[in-house]
């Protein structure tokens, strides 16, 4: 793994580790990512979301394999099999809240994730690669999200299941029956049933893998073209950064810790919150719940979908509403990064962070009339943000004046410092 | 350059304040769809235990009233003497299984043939009916369903203004309030009345103020004449809503029970995180001041 120009200053001290870096430098790579890399000295908390999802990430998984143990993936089982984990499984009920309310937690974080992304151009050059995985990372997430929540098998799983895999079938207005064969592939059969629970857990143990894959490539990325910071600069000279232990590790930690004590309140004080009282109630393909929603997280891009009139338009607009993501890199034109220096945009940032809550609120409504409207309207406003508003306030915005560099920025902060040499 | 003139920006506060005051107007005047009152149960918020006594007098109306139509299936008779629960007596709830009116089927004999049997701790609390069948044949083509989980299946939606909503809901996080579904069961319970003079209620349905659409199969199960009486040394005066309320927290723990443990543990945790938290945060501190950020 090549990187951002450091040296890696670890030396083995032991003949163990002699022998060795001799034959597989592991700890000198890992030494000089996770030690010695440069980090900006000027990174404020919103950065310490990247470390709180690769930990999410890993406890997802730690308590996704533990459940397997208990789970049963089959029509007859999955609900029974999930109610002995709460009741008979030694602390099955926090390992099943844990994992449940960690799948909320882990899109709360991505969520913040992207929109620190947004507001300091994380994205433009040369960052657009590392962009573009965390969009699939992102995407990924969504899938496993959505398999993951149709395995305990209540209503809403299985009417959640059946909505979204019939989005599919507007195919059919293209191609006459391109649609339905789709559905039915993914079905396994004329209906949803037991034989699509059986495939869905199957994806579902097998997609965080691949996204602990893109994450590596996520990763990776990011140490070759270094961290953003807030003010939009790239580390130029020394000066400029930091190395990530201690400094980034410490305040990691800390971010970490004060988000697992968000992540504990609603594991442990609100596990049902997020979830919807329906999926207490065994899945029946004969009695249709009156509100079918999905999880809060997909609500958005629900009310996305539901805006638009024709089924297949609106299937299209859902999908596009993450795809435009991809382009964001090239739609940007503005010349700074920052949205700190951009007295016009930072509005329009604001709004369409406003769109997002507003879009999310509907999503949970009924569609119902003056609902719909306004679906419409901020549905209006997302695309209109990135193919509108991004490329032309870029164009003809003037930017405020941006520090020459890190150090700049940072002694202009703290007047009349010196910047003392930053030794781990 | 201020875009916003402080006195503005109190006004706007203001404003937003009383933003919870107003909707509470807007309720009253849309006036569809009973509100379901928040009731006051040991077991909400972050810091709500079952009370024992009550779940004992709940289990108590549930076994005279509710077990004549309804199953409890996913509970079995041990959980009734774990603690976080009923925690009776084990010999009381061995007399208990022993005597109850249902059988356990399905099970073979020797010989092949099937047979019924008595139940015993490790059995679950059936209900009357062997089947979904059997039950809507004897119900009229209702079906009682099982009660092990109609707690966590069921939610009470605060209906509020668009722009207020979001305050009830950071208050309901603040207090850790999860407990809509013991709400609604015991708005239903207690929300038998004679309907309004506008509303036909159509043949072999009842009127409940509580139920969506207001009309449902299950007659009223506790009245203002008909209720279960406690024993005088309970020092609980049986009523409607007394029998309501404590068969509504003893359901709340059929669909939960470990909560007790869950909060007590998770206070631990919560201690131990924020303690962790400000140490690392005065760690990152120190390691910070070294140099200029």
């Amino acid at each position: 793994m090549s990187g951002l120009p450091h040296e890696s200053t670890y030396e083995p001290t032991t003949a163990v580790g002699k022998w060795l870096d001799a034959r597989l430098p592991i700890v000198r790579m890992l030494y000089a990512q996770a030690v010695d890399f440069p980090t900006p000295r000027n990174l404020n908390y919103w950065w310490t979301f990247g470390g709180i999802l690769t930990f999410m990430l890993v406890a997802q998984i730690v308590t996704g394999v533990v459940l397997a143990m208990h789970y049963q993936p089959s029509a007859e089982g999955a609900f029974d099999s999930i109610e002995a984990i709460r009741r008979d499984v030694n602390f099955g009920w926090l390992l099943r809240n844990l994992h449940a309310v960690g799948a909320s937690m882990f899109f709360l974080a991505a969520y913040v994730h992207i929109f620190r992304g947004l507001y300091y151009g994380s994205y433009k050059a040369p960052r657009e690669v590392l962009w573009i995985l965390g969009v699939l990372i992102f995407l990924v997430m969504m899938a496993t999200a959505f398999m993951g929540y149709s395995l305990p098998w209540g209503q809403m799983s299985l009417w959640g299941v059946t909505v979204i895999t019939n989005l599919f079938s507007s195919l059919d207005s293209i191609w006459k029956g391109l649609g339905t064969t789709i559905v039915e592939w993914l079905w396994g059969g004329f209906s949803v049933s037991g034989v699509t629970l059986n495939r869905f857990y199957a994806l579902h143990y097998l997609l965080p893998f691949v996204l602990a894959g893109i994450v590596g490539l996520h990763l990776w990325a990011l140490h070759v073209v270094g961290q953003n910071s807030p003010t939009g600069l790239d580390i130029k000279t020394s000066s400029d950064a930091v190395p990530f232990t201690p400094f980034a590790t410490s305040k990691d930690a800390a971010g970490l810790f004060a988000f697992l004590l968000l992540f504990c309140w609603f594991a442990f004080f609100l596990p049902d919150y997020l979830g919807h009282a329906d999926n207490y109630t065994p899945a029946n393909p004969m009695v249709t719940p009156p509100h079918i929603v999905p999880e809060w997280y997909f609500l958005p891009f629900y009310a996305i979908l539901r805006a638009i009139p024709s089924k297949l338009g609106g299937v299209i607009a859902m999908f596009s509403a993450i795809a435009v993501l991809l382009f964001v890199p090239w739609l940007d034109t503005s010349r700074v990064r920052s949205t700190k220096y951009r007295p016009v945009y930072r509005w329009f940032f604001w709004l369409f962070a406003f769109t997002c809550l507003a879009l999310g609120w509907l999503g949970s409504k009924p569609a119902e009339a003056e609902y719909v409207f306004w679906a419409r309207v901020f549905t209006f406003y997302y695309f209109a943000h990135f193919l509108i508003v991004m490329p032309l306030v870029g164009w003809f915005e003037t930017p405020r004046k941006v520090p020459g560099s890190i150090t700049e920025a940072v002694l202009a902060k703290n007047k009349g410092a010196k910047l003392a040499p930053a030794k781990s | 350059m201020k875009l916003v003139q402080p006195r503005w920006r109190i006004a706007a506060l203001a404003l937003v304040g009383a933003l919870p005051l107003l909707s509470g107007a807007a309720e009253a005047e849309s006036g569809h769809g009973a509100a379901i009152e928040r009731q006051d149960w040991t077991f909400g918020g972050f810091t709500g235990q079952y009370d024992q006594a009550q779940l004992q007098r709940g289990f108590q109306v549930f076994q005279q009233v509710c077990s004549a139509c309804h199953g409890l299936k996913r509970v079995k008779f041990r959980n009734l003497v774990q603690p976080g629960g009923p925690q009776f007596p084990e010999e009381s709830v061995k007399a208990l299984a022993k005597a109850w009116p249902y059988q356990i089927s399905g099970e073979l004999d020797d010989q092949g043939n099937p047979i019924d049997r008595l139940p015993g701790l490790p059995d679950p609390i059936i209900g009357p009916y062997k089947n979904d069948v059997q039950a809507r044949a004897a119900q009229n083509g209702a079906l009682p369903p099982d009660l092990s989980l109609i707690v966590k299946a069921r939610n009470a939606e605060q209906p509020s203004a668009w722009y207020n909503q979001w305050l009830l809901m950071l208050r309901d996080i603040a207090i850790g309030y999860q407990e809509g579904g013991a709400d609604y069961v015991y708005a239903l319970l207690t929300g038998y009345h004679e309907p309004p003079a506008d509303v036909h209620v159509q043949e072999g349905m009842n009127y409940n103020v509580a139920f969506p659409g207001h009309q449902l199969a299950m007659p009223a199960p506790l009245s203002k004449d008909a209720f279960v009486d406690y024993q005088p040394e309970s020092g609980v005066k049986g009523s409607l809503d007394q029998n309501a309320r404590d068969v509504t927290a003893f359901l709340a723990w059929s669909s939960d029970p470990t909560l007790d443990a869950r909060k007590r543990l998770g206070w631990q945790v919560m201690l131990y995180l924020l303690i962790t938290t400000i140490l690392l945060f005065l760690v990152k501190k120190k390691i910070w001041s070294r140099v200029e950020h």
